[in-house]
């Protein structure tokens, strides 16, 4: 056989690779530029207890868990379980942000379904959520003791999610 | 027949201008300013709409892009030049929202992947016009009967007799 004949087999061999790898990628998996970052400052009233005011500065010296939810939005019903199983084995404190929600919705939202979190920012605008870089909810990010984001999920955290990337990674943060 | 065409024609141009008017309704502009809205609706045209990603922050619709919008108008008004803004929106959504991304080591593929395309696929050309150039002319006639290749065809059928 002629080499030259080989040339369009291995032509379709490295367009099937490239497409094949094509198909593993998630589009809406975008690359966080805030990874390695210092989390963005905030100063938000606190959705259980609107009197009370929580700043990014406040938080500096442990590590936290920020989820970022809405009533509006389904796959954080998905998620909710998640991280009210999480909650109960009493590791990482997570903060919430209701993001671009209302108050009573968020309120009634965190009846039915339990509430995992240490607290959870008022986000109703959405300013908090544009300086997390926040395109798709729910997003969830791992913030060490200095303040640096560590960790950024897009979408619903799953069991294995959190077992397998985000539990190693507290361990390693809190030792 | 005829007449169900221009039905069809009809209601295709009523469902065109229909919708078209119903999104100049919505988007009437919000800012009392038309020269700011102009500027935003430039600066907003270069950026990607992460939520639907084949749309631009100023076609898009949904709820992020609207606040987006906004978020620009209010940096514009705030005095920030084109650069600043769009500075602003890969600080926190990356090189990915820019509809031109900037030339760099990880966009370097992106950026001369299609000219080294381009220069293989030409190099091929050039290589396979210059090999049938040397060929006889008689090479591209398909009306002569070419003895040659009668020959090669009974050749090849006798070589997969063979085979079997």
């Amino acid at each position: 056989m002629k080499a030259r004949l080989l040339w369009p087999l291995a032509i379709f061999l490295v367009l099937s690779v490239f497409l094949g790898l094509g198909l593993k990628l998630n589009p809406r998996e975008v690359p966080s530029p805030l990874i390695g970052k210092a989390a963005p400052d905030f100063e938000a009233a606190s959705l259980m207890n609107p009197d009370k005011t929580l700043r990014r500065a406040d938080l500096l010296g442990k590590v936290w868990i920020l989820n970022v939810w809405a009533s509006w939005c389904a796959p954080c019903r998905t998620e909710h379980p998640v991280f009210v199983a999480y909650a109960k084995t009493g590791g990482t404190p997570v903060y919430g942000l209701n993001y671009k929600d209302k108050r009573e919705d968020a309120l009634r939202w965190l009846g039915q379904l339990g509430n995992p979190y240490a607290d959870t920012l008022s986000d109703s605008t959405g300013r908090i959520g544009i300086n997390y870089g926040v395109y798709g909810v729910p997003e969830t990010f791992v913030v060490d003791r200095n303040g640096v984001i560590r960790y950024k999920h897009v979408g619903p955290v799953t069991m294995e999610v959190m077992r397998d990337k985000i539990e190693p990674l507290l361990r390693q943060l809190n030792a | 027949m005829r007449k169900s065409l221009m039905q069809i024609v009809y209601l295709a141009l009523c469902l065109a201008f229909g919708q078209g008017w119903a999104y100049a309704q919505e988007a009437a502009p919000v800012a009392a300013n038309p020269q700011l809205e102009t500027r935003m609706m430039v600066l907003a045209a270069e950026l990607r709409c992460l939520v639907c990603q084949n749309q631009t922050i100023a076609d898009s619709h949904a709820t992020l892009a609207v606040d987006l919008r906004q978020q620009i108008r209010e940096l514009l008004e705030a005095g920030q030049d084109d650069r600043q803004i769009l500075d602003y929106m890969t600080d926190r959504y990356g090189d990915f929202v820019l509809y031109r991304p900037p030339f760099k080591a990880t966009t370097l593929v992106l950026w001369v992947g299609p000219g080294i395309l381009l220069v293989i696929a030409v190099g091929t050309l050039i290589h396979v016009l210059r090999r049938r150039q040397r060929l006889g002319a008689d090479a591209f006639d398909p009306d002569t009967d070419d003895p040659e290749a009668d020959n090669s065809l009974t050749r090849t059928g006798t070589d997969s007799h063979v085979q079997n």
